[in-house]
């Protein structure tokens, strides 16, 4: 079960070699010189100089434009394309429609269900009709506007609470319902029988877009038939597999580059309709093609974060057992299979200890753009709707939700095959220094008091959270090179999505071989010069990548040792490698500089190889959170002002603290935005279209709306079991919790549970004037 | 200049481009394109102008980091397209093209603007400052280094934007206060949510600054 979810997530589809086992697992560290220190970005003076080249900044030679022309309808058959007019338009190069030729190509929406590329059937406004390459983007979009398009306009459905109706119009001939997914342990109605308090509620989450800053788009160029992508993703060994597979070519004759990405958050996990459609264009007009979406069209057709409508019904005895949940969700991933209720009962089923539970999910289809995976996908919705209930729950047997959350903590996995253990559970350290460091019996006593003052009234609110992966895996393959001089070259195929996964590689590196950051140089993302790697997503990136680092150093060291032990006529099981020297470690005078080592000098470089090791048998290796926030609520605007945030978060060993701190800072940022400020609207009754096309009308947090203060505090366990690193992962348990804290600590400031998203000013002093009116 | 004036500036909508600044310029920007000889008159002419034709081009000299640039360009193309596309000069990044991100932001005579809202034809006659001219050679500036130090960006994508926000800022508040930063910085967004760590870059940026 947890295989094949794990399958829909990161690395379906792809094909994952085998990579030989590491050998002999090294020890974890004791003490560590450069792992864990806060160090700025090993590419950080790239980043704020400019030097960095994202694929969008990217310029070749006598390049062209591409536009795609889009559906303007929600559903709609393709009846009459006729490019004659844009053809001879000024600047024009290439066009390709549905009846070209060399676009008759399959395109693989899901494993299940393929379509044409250009397919007639367009059964989401967004999808791609055809394209173009002109010499500017300014000619390829006025040739977009010439192409007439005869379109039958067809019914839609853009409202998955309706998808289900008999009648609603379908969007495939087989109905609207993907599938229906269900899941029970122990006896649900015997737990509520042994309940104290059972307590029942609807919640909704809605539809969020992804809005990575760099657009989604590649550049294509073709050397004979070779062809090259410079594509904005987090995984180019994807890409490459997607862009061979479809346009039937050898993965060797597709190379992949993607140095530097500009954010993606699960929506460049994996080529688009647009890099196919890129190459489509630079072949035909023999010339390199630039493709990146405008900001619309990836609000339209890149991905999203399905909206969610749930219920949960709980049981707990006075005493904070919890004894059933029974949970529900209806959600959609669009007009094709996309993963629409993906992982939204996880927490139910595995947060906390509870033995009696039912969950039941369906997906259907709607009219609208597919979903991707949307950092930690399933887990926020999941979180606002268990989180809050386990408020509600601790308010009504009078228990501080701290301590209900407490008396419930898990040390095995409950809702996997044979409970395995997890190697480390640091959700009870996370609740208790969480709550300490907070100051949280306090703030809430404080909070009380000020309710009774005025209009500005102040809450607060926790919320506690896992994520269902994180430990990362095989396969990975690295290569380091130690140069004469003991610099070094570490070669990964592994994308740093923001994470700062170079940076903490490089400390990786330095701290077995005993060198300075700053003499690691990396090369990364690359399917032509780097090592396999699977997509950077799922909070596996440090935990798949360190050790096979930390592999690769080992082996380069041994190779040295062994090199310098017949210099020194030592047994290399006797020698260090520190500061650039091998030195005995029973008598120090016995040394030699790594650039005298003969046989180092006469090779030029060593070459290590590390292999990422196979995760520990029978066990489960998940980052665990608890998030906790101050909010001071404005009871005659319904605004909502975040005072401060703490995270306290157990992923295994701190790597780098301070690109801790920002993923941190940066996933409650994200979670604010799920639970404040971030709504797609469809048209549901008119038109079915797009209404929040810009993010003028779907909002970011912006600098305004961050907290007055984030703190993080990171539970440091080091997993030794997990990995050689010691390290889970970080970027997605960090935005699970957050939406609920927010959502509690409303509650708690004004008596209002606001069960769903977003609670913004409008929502929430609608609330409070009905709570005024009810007296 | 009043102190209350530098304030209007750095405070409506990211240090000086408003929306209704905007509105006011595109006019501007639209009715000099509608002139078929020289671009950018002083004064908007009236309706009766001979309209000329999009692909048509003309003649450009822009001031860009110290530097001439003297190049052919449609009246349509936005400054945004001639920095990256015509210049090389990718350190502006682009992410919606219509006023919403921030990850374009130039200075236009020492003023936060949205490249992608600003026709390249309106530019002629300023000085424009991109990221890359807020270095010294190879070495970072002030706003640079305290971003780095701070590891206030993710992705670094909108960086380039927010770090020249901060500098527009500075260079009319070289005290800023954090509501000033917050405001500073609020026309510009960061999708990681890096928000907080931009916060301490700016007053680190502030501090380096007046060390110069």
């Amino acid at each position: 079960m947890e295989k094949s979810r794990e399958g829909t997530y990161y690395a379906q589809g792809s094909p994952v070699p085998e990579t030989p086992s590491s050998g002999a697992g090294s020890a974890p560290w004791k003490k560590t010189r450069v792992v864990g220190t806060a160090r700025p970005r090993v590419d950080a003076y790239e980043r704020v100089s400019g030097a960095a080249l994202y694929p969008s900044d990217i310029v070749l030679p006598d390049m062209l434009y591409g536009a795609i022309l889009r559906c303007p309808h929600p559903h709609a058959l393709v009846k009459r394309v006729d490019a004659e007019e844009a053809l001879r338009m000024p600047g024009v190069r290439a066009v390709v429609t549905g009846s070209s030729p060399e676009a008759k190509l399959a395109w693989p929406y899901s494993q299940e269900v393929s379509t044409l590329l250009f397919d007639p059937h367009c059964r989401f406004e967004g999808e791609a009709v055809g394209a173009v390459a002109a010499e500017t983007p300014y000619q390829a979009w006025d040739a977009v506007r010439a192409i007439r398009v005869e379109y039958e306009v067809l019914p839609f459905v853009v409202d998955e609470r309706r998808s289900m109706e008999a009648s609603a119009p379908r969007v495939h001939e087989s109905g609207n319902r993907v599938k229906r997914e269900s899941y029970e342990r122990g006896n649900v109605e015997r737990g509520f029988a042994e309940a104290d308090v059972v307590l029942e509620q609807a919640y909704r989450s809605e539809c969020e877009l992804h809005t990575p800053m760099e657009l989604h788009g590649c550049v294509a160029r073709w050397d004979g038939d070779r062809l090259t992508i410079w594509e904005s993703t987090q995984g180019v060994y994807r890409v490459q597999e997607r862009v061979a597979s479809v346009l039937g070519m050898p993965l060797a004759k597709v190379r992949v580059i993607g140095h530097y990405m500009g954010g993606a958050f699960g929506s460049k996990l994996q080529a688009g309709k647009y890099t196919v459609i890129a190459a489509l264009l630079a072949r035909k007009a023999g010339r390199p093609v630039k493709l990146f979406l405008t900001r619309e069209e990836t609000y339209l057709a890149a991905g999203n974060r399905p909206p969610s409508n749930m219920r949960l019904k709980a049981g707990v005895k006075n005493d904070g057992t919890l004894t059933a949940f029974d949970f529900s969700c209806t959600g959609t991933g669009g007009a094709y299979p996309a993963g629409g209720v993906a992982l939204v009962d996880w927490l139910v089923r595995d947060l906390y200890t509870c033995p009696n539970v039912r969950t039941e999910c369906t997906d259907v289809y709607i009219n609208a753009g597919p979903a991707r995976p949307f950092r930690a996908p399933g887990h926020p919705q999941g979180s606002w709707a268990l989180e809050q209930m386990l408020d509600a729950l601790a308010e009504a047997i009078g228990m501080d939700p701290v301590d209900l959350r407490l008396k419930n903590i898990p040390t095995q996995s409950q809702a996997r095959a044979g409970n395995p253990r997890y190697t480390t559970t640091g959700l009870r350290q996370c609740l208790e220094e969480g709550a300490r460091a907070f100051g949280w019996k306090e703030a809430r006593r404080q909070s009380a008091a000020s309710r009774t003052r005025g209009h500005l009234v102040r809450g607060v609110g926790m919320a506690g959270g896992l994520w269902f992966a994180g430990g990362g895996g095989p396969p990975s393959t690295v290569i380091i090179r130690l140069f004469a001089d003991g610099s070094v070259n570490l070669n990964m195929g592994a994308s740093d999505i923001g994470t700062g996964t170079k940076t903490v590689m490089a400390m990786v590196a330095a701290e077995e071989l005993g060198v300075e950051p700053e003499m690691i140089e990396i090369e990364n993302a690359d399917t032509g010069t780097t090592q396999y790697a699977t997509a950077s997503g799922g909070s596996k990136t440090v935990p798949t990548e360190a050790p096979t680092v930390r592999a690769a150093a080992v082996d380069a060291k041994g190779q040295l040792l062994a090199m310098a032990a017949e210099d020194l006529r030592l047994d290399s099981r006797d020698l260090l490698f520190e500061g650039g020297t091998v030195v005995s470690a029973r008598d120090p005078s016995k040394r030699i500089k790594v650039t005298e080592v003969s046989a180092l000098k006469k090779r030029g470089v060593i070459v290590g190889v590390g292999y990422r090791g196979p995760n520990p048998e029978n066990r489960v290796v998940n980052p665990f959170a608890a998030q906790f926030c101050e909010v001071e609520v404005n009871t005659r605007t319904g605004e909502v002002k975040l005072i401060r945030f703490l995270g306290a978060h157990d992923s295994g060993r701190v790597m780098n603290r301070l690109t801790y701190e920002s993923q941190v800072i940066g996933g409650i940022t994200m979670g604010i935005g799920f639970a404040m400020t971030e709504v797609r609207v469809l048209d549901r009754s008119q038109t079915g279209k797009l209404v929040s096309r810009s993010w003028h009308d779907y909002k970011l947090p912006t600098a305004l709306d961050a907290p007055g203060e984030v703190v993080s505090l990171p539970i440091e366990i080091d997993d030794v079991e997990a990995n050689s690193a010691g390290a889970k992962g970080l970027g997605e348990p960090v935005t699970i919790p957050t939406g609920a804290a927010i959502a509690n600590a409303v509650y708690d400031a004004t008596g209002i549970r606001v069960t769903e998203t977003p609670i913004d000013p409008m929502r929430l002093s609608r609330l409070l004037a009905g709570k005024r009116k009810e007296g | 200049m009043k102190e209350d004036d530098a304030d209007d500036k750095t405070c409506k909508g990211k240090g000086g481009m408003t929306r209704r600044g905007f509105l006011g310029s595109l006019g501007l920007g639209a009715a000099a394109a509608t002139l078929s000889g020289k671009l950018l008159s002083p004064t908007p002419t009236s309706a009766a102008t001979q309209v000329m034709p999009a692909q048509e081009t003309t003649k450009l000299a822009l001031r860009i980091n110290g530097r001439t640039h003297r190049l052919l360009v449609e009246p349509r193309w936005s400054l945004l397209y001639v920095l990256r596309e015509r210049l090389g000069l990718s350190g502006t990044k682009v992410g919606c093209e219509r006023g919403e991100c921030g990850a374009c932001t130039v200075l236009v005579n020492d003023v936060p603007r949205y490249a992608c809202l600003t026709l390249a034809a309106e530019a002629e006659g300023a000085e424009v400052t991109t990221l890359e001219g807020l270095m010294d050679g190879e070495k970072l500036g002030p706003v640079q280094q305290g971003f780095l130090e701070q590891d206030a960006f993710q992705c670094g994508y909108c960086t380039p934007g927010q770090i020249v926000a901060v500098e527009g800022l500075l260079r009319v508040k070289p005290h800023p206060s954090p509501e000033e930063i917050r405001r500073g910085v609020s026309g510009n967004l960061c999708r990681c949510g890096a928000y907080n760590h931009i916060f301490q870059a700016a007053l680190r940026a502030a501090e380096l600054r007046r060390r110069m």
